[in-house]
């Protein structure tokens, strides 16, 4: 650190950082909970399975599209714990085995594991291996025994496996040859000890096997086949029928194999209803004699009476899901059906055999921003009368898990969060006079109680439960959960955009949902049926107008993953969540181009780039395009084709010739272009400076008073390519045929800036760019580590400005704007360090002013976030510093980068499944608000130089106020005293 | 004070007039002692005084001189106290550094008060004055070199530099891999 500085504000922080040479950015085990929160979620559920043992405890075993199996409790919903795979070993099925294994398939079908129910521990593990890649199914038959041993049947991998519940040890197995076959159903009617594997081969035979599941001998094959096919969908009707639609979806075949024999039944759906409305499909269930087909309007409900005869007995045109079966009685089977009526979802509980009598109906009120209901699992319990209750789980369309008991929601998850798409940070409204937003507010006397409490605390004179009650106001103070702005900026809005299209403001500080909104262009509808939510964007922040304009956010959502699908815009309000606006685009969106401008109301102007490389202006205001065409002629694109390597940069021209185009609409010209050949190199990362940082200065002040200045641009883009051969599997190449090549791009006129391989080095690459430098992670193949390497640009042409007396009279040209045309020279100075985990993200801590100096924020493959101090990065270390610029804080040079177990910003915790870091800078220049998702959330405030301009926490305003008083009196008494002294003095 | 007349209020035991009342013989009540002249007193008085004056003058003179040279032995005190506080910045050295700065200065400020009772129409104080300012100044000298060697003067290009914010650029680019 520079002790040049002759200004006396920056000699404090001088010597403060001086002091501090080392900083190890620890917290007390106290600390924890105060300005962090984590929060655990599962994702979308998949599948559910109850537990049905007596035990005390009930709970609900869930698999989730996130890919976690997790027990959770059905009187709270809270995680008894959870177990994330990784993102190649998909679970594919889930069921309890003798009441007590977890059972799970995953991996497609080839990991069979066995978890231990009350805990979760791992009883077994058995790798299941086939002749070829097929559907998995799983089933876990209740009382088909093998000497004493319950059995598992899995059919995977074309395969049919019988395994041990309790060891997990591969009984028999049973190849299924035939090239073509794919098993769509494994039934073990109840009571006997044969398997049928149902499924279809060459798109119209129909195949049954028999297998005694004792030995895994074939009793029967039998096929058949009809001509025109069939639709890949089947629902078990009974143990010996499946009912399956023909190929054209008009035909509702009933497939029976009572005995061996295989025997059809078609009956046109046209027959059943007068107006089928298009093809239908089924929905996959297995209620005993009654299945559920979908058209395009409706929902038909159709049971099966004998004989493959079939009756419909129910048509809506509501929204219908059906839940799994329940045995609840000898020979009864319940299931749960949920219809969506307006605001209300009704539920229905029936029996298989009696559809019009209802065990339960019930009606409940739904939220809208919930969407549809997509899964329902029923579970039932005895009520205290010896009657049956049921209690449903359901997911509905936001990813959202919800428990209804006696016609109330018991409980709510909002899993959606644990897929977290993308993330933006918005400000709190300011408060106002009049405005009561602060309910939290507590009078005098608590806070006067608080405060004598925390003395108590300072003083050590507290009990064990003064202690607790200090802890716990410390968590729940009311100061950091507040609904307006603060001071040090640190309560903000994080608004979180879900995979399920859901856009969540979370509260910073304590994690709260303030409010969601489900998109109306992210939910399903007729006209698009995959929407998906693509970015959000800050559209307006209103600084000026920061009384009066709520700050709002952009979120562009596409019609499925065509680059030319439709776009929709909507325009979200951040304070209430309100969609402002929503704009249906007629061209489709490549990328979002946010501008450094910002019209008269604040709006950011916003270029979309379509896949005609036509741009377009958003918003559509006559001001708008006035900025923008004084801007015209600098403002230029980039597109990185990561498929076939090529960079290109583009200008603007001139308006769309179209006719139809209007005049928001502008061509572009290609201006130059970089070709990476396929045989030396691949795309695999691109990063570039985030859009908003703020960067403090240009100088870099090194030893001995000398100046670098460095090479700041918006406009570099780093490029890191490897060979072809590298970009495979780990362990597929060898150190020779294997390099990683780093590119920097000035994206505005193609000039390759800088470029360096490293050999024997590959993939995967995360990078982080910031100020002029970038900080990137790979693996070193011939040292067997990972690595990360640092680059730093330096600006050589302004090196020569040393005259002090011109740079007193201000005589220089260093703050004058610069263009990129003009040659740079650079120089870059880099380093590489071993760095001991594999990477899931990188991200760098931001401030306001960015004087603050940096971290860098790694997340490990551990699912924790470790905070490396920049410093350690420095392409400036050396073995052995000089006394100079150890002085300036220089590193001596290692050949690792020490991981201090006390930096790990999410200390004790995990965020499973970590996926993204992002920062945003507080309005306390020291303080950077960090944000980290994965399945899990965690927040915290980071510090990286310390807070060295506010007071800390836990500082005893109270003591202080205390001493102040006791101060005050001394001199009073004191004052006193000597009057007294002085006038006895005086009669002496 | 207060007490004195507190004192004088109540009952006084014995009091001691020093003032001079001999301008104004008739409110006397003591007669002159015998052989006492009043007229003899002020008899050769402008013999006496000049002579008085002029070992006053000389004995001021010389004294404007020492006080003139004062700041020397400071000077030297000052300059082992640097020697001591060592090249880095810290409390100490700090402290010392400003005081030598500040030392100088305010003798500088003050140089009339301190040539005040040296102040004579015979007495020529320019000399000492223009000695005590320079060696003064030396000190301020020496403060100031002080403060360079510890680093705390702004002479280096990074000094001025080193919170110039980063040049604007003219275009702007962006884009990447499409959504």
């Amino acid at each position: 650190m520079a002790i040049r500085s002759f200004f006396a504000p920056f000699l404090f922080f001088a010597l403060c950082s001086y002091s501090s040479l080392t900083p190890v950015l620890s917290l007390y085990e106290d600390q924890v909970g105060l300005m962090d929160w984590h929060q655990q979620y599962i994702g979308k559920v998949k599948q559910a399975v109850f537990s049905t043992q007596k035990t005390g405890r009930r709970r609900v075993i869930v698999s989730t599209e996130e890919n976690v199996i997790a027990s959770l409790d059905l009187r709270h919903g809270e995680i008894f714990w959870r177990h994330l795979l990784g993102s190649n070993d998909v679970i594919d099925g889930i069921d309890i085995g003798l009441g007590k294994y977890v059972i799970t398939l995953s991996s497609g079908g080839s990991v069979l594991r066995s978890w231990n129910l009350p805990d979760g521990q791992m009883m077994w593990e058995s790798s299941l291996q086939g002749p070829k890649h097929s559907k998995s199914l799983l089933l876990v038959p209740t009382n088909l025994k093998i000497e004493k041993d319950n059995v598992i049947v899995v059919f995977s991998n074309g395969r049919l496996h019988a395994v041990s519940c309790i060891d997990g040890e591969v009984l028999w197995n049973k190849d299924f040859e035939a090239e073509s076959f794919e098993a769509l159903q494994v039934i073990q009617p109840p009571g006997s000890d044969l398997i049928y594997v149902v499924g279809f081969a060459a798109s119209s035979q129909f195949e049954m096997y028999q297998i005694n599941a004792r030995n895994g001998e074939l009793l029967k094959h039998e096929r058949a086949t009809f001509s025109s096919g069939f639709l890949r969908e089947v629902s078990l009707v009974s143990s010996e029928t499946v009912v399956a639609l023909d190929s054209t979806g008009s035909i509702l075949l009933t497939i029976s194999f009572q005995n061996g024999e295989i025997s059809f039944q078609q009956t046109p759906i046209s027959s059943l209803v007068e107006d089928p409305s298009g093809p239908a499909v089924i929905i996959p269930s297995s209620v005993p004699g009654i299945f559920a087909i979908k058209t395009n309007a409706f929902t038909i409900f159709i049971r099966v009476i004998g004989e493959g005869k079939l009756e419909v007995v129910e048509k809506t045109n509501h929204e219908t899901t059906v839940s799994n079966v329940l045995p609840i009685s000898e020979g009864q089977q319940a299931f749960a059906l949920v219809q969506h009526a307006g605001s209300e979802i009704h539920l229905a509980v029936k029996i298989a055999h009696d559809w019009d009598g209802n065990l339960l109906k019930e009606s409940i009120k739904m939220d809208q921003q919930r969407g549809l209901v997509h899964k329902v699992f029923i579970n039932n319990y005895i009520r205290t009368d010896r009657s049956h209750g049921f209690r449903v789980l359901i997911v509905m369309e936001d990813h959202s898990l919800l428990l209804l008991q006696q016609g109330a929601i018991v409980w709510s998850r909002e899993d959606g969060l644990a897929s977290v798409i993308d993330v933006t940070a918005s400000e709190l409204p300011v408060e106002r006079d009049g405005v009561s937003v602060a309910k939290v507010e507590h009078n005098l006397f608590e806070w006067l109680k608080g405060h004598m409490l925390k003395l108590k605390g300072t003083l050590m004179l507290a009990s064990p439960e003064d202690v607790a009650a200090i802890q716990s106001m410390r968590l729940k103070s009311s100061e950091k959960s507040k609904m307006t702005r603060d001071h040090n900026g640190f309560r903000k809005l994080l608004v979180v955009l879900t995979r399920a299209g859901k856009l969540f403001a979370l509260h910073t500080g304590d994690g709260r949902i303030v409010w969601s909104h489900f998109l109306q262009s992210l939910h399903k509808s007729g006209t698009c049926q995959s929407p998906i939510g693509l970015n959000l964007y800050q559209w307006q922040v209103p600084h000026h107008h920061a009384m009066d304009e709520n700050p709002s956010v952009l979120v562009i959502s596409r019609c499925g993953p065509s680059s030319d699908a439709p776009v929709v815009l909507s325009f979200v309000d951040t304070y209430t969540g309100k969609e402002l606006n929503s704009l249906s685009l007629v061209h489709g969106v490549v990328q979002v181009i946010p501008l450094p401008y910002t019209d008269s109301t604040e709006q950011r102007l916003h270029l979309l780039i379509d896949s005609d490389k036509h741009a377009h202006l958003y918003p559509t205001t006559s001001e708008a395009l006035r900025i923008f065409k004084r801007e015209f002629s600098n403002i230029y694109w980039y597109s990185v084709e990561d498929h076939n390597g090529i960079i290109k940069g583009h200008a603007l021209k001139c308006k769309c010739t179209d006719e139809a185009a209007d005049e928001f609409c502008f061509d572009t010209r290609d201006l130059w272009s970089v070709v990476f050949p396929s045989e030396s190199g691949k795309i695999i990362a691109t990063v570039t400076r985030k859009l908003n940082e703020v960067v403090h200065t240009q100088a870099k002040v090194i030893a001995d008073q000398d100046v670098m200045y460095k090479y700041i641009s918006r406009n570099l883009l780093f490029v890191a390519t490897v060979a072809p051969k590298g970009s495979g599997e780990i362990g597929s190449v060898t150190p020779e045929e294997s390099w990683l090549v780093a590119y920097l791009i000035d994206t505005v006129t193609g000039r390759i800036l800088h470029r360096v391989t490293h050999h024997g080095a590959r993939g995967p690459v995360h990078a982080v760019f910031s100020e002029n430098w970038i900080v990137y992670h790979y693996f070193n193949l011939r040292a067997h580590r990972y690595e990360m390497s640092v680059i730093e640009i330096y600006d050589q042409s302004r090196a020569d400005n040393k005259d002090v007396w011109k740079l007193v009279l201000g005589k220089h040209n260093l703050s004058s704007p610069i263009s990129l045309f003009s040659r740079p020279e650079v120089i870059t100075k880099s380093q590489s360090y071993f760095f001991t985990h594999s990477v899931k993200a990188i991200a760098v801590t931001s401030t306001a002013k960015g004087i603050t100096s940096k971290q860098l924020l790694v997340g490990t493959i551990g699912d924790q976030v470790l905070a490396l101090d920049k410093r350690f990065l420095d392409p400036r270390r050396s073995v052995n510093p000089t006394q100079a610029e150890k002085e300036e804080g220089i590193i001596p040079l290692t050949d690792s980068l020490p991981i201090i177990p006390q930096s790990y910003v999410t200390h004790a915790l995990r965020v499973e499944g970590l996926r993204g870091i992002i920062t945003v800078p507080a309005k306390l220049e020291s303080t950077t608000l960090v944000f980290a998702h994965g399945v899990d959330l965690f927040f915290t405030q980071l510090a990286p130089s310390r807070t060295y301009d506010s007071l800390t926490e836990d500082f005893s305003y109270a003591l202080l106020l205390l001493t102040i008083v006791a101060l005050v009196a001394a001199i009073f008494v004191t004052w006193r005293l000597s009057e007294r002294k002085e006038l006895q003095d005086k009669w002496r | 004070m207060e007490k004195g007349k507190g004192v004088m209020g109540s009952g006084r035991r014995w009091a001691v007039d020093f003032s001079d009342n001999s301008t104004a013989p008739s409110s006397r009540d003591i007669p002159d002692p015998p052989g006492f002249t009043r007229a003899s007193a002020d008899q050769d008085d402008s013999t006496v005084s000049r002579q008085k004056k002029d070992a006053e003058s000389n004995w001021k003179a010389q004294k404007a001189w020492e006080v003139a040279q004062a700041p020397f032995k400071n000077l030297l005190m000052m300059g082992f106290m640097m020697w001591m506080a060592g090249n880095t910045v810290h409390l100490f050295s700090i402290g010392i550094t400003f005081s030598a700065l500040w030392q100088p200065i305010s003798a500088l400020q003050g140089v009339g008060k301190v040539f005040e009772p040296y102040k004579d129409s015979k007495v020529e104080l320019l000399g000492p004055k223009l000695l005590f300012i320079a060696l003064n100044l030396g000190g301020l000298a020496l403060g100031v070199w002080k403060l360079n060697t510890l680093g705390l003067l702004p002479t280096h290009a990074s000094d001025w530099v080193s919170s110039l914010p980063p040049a604007q650029e003219v275009e702007y680019s962006g884009g990447g891999i499409p959504l």
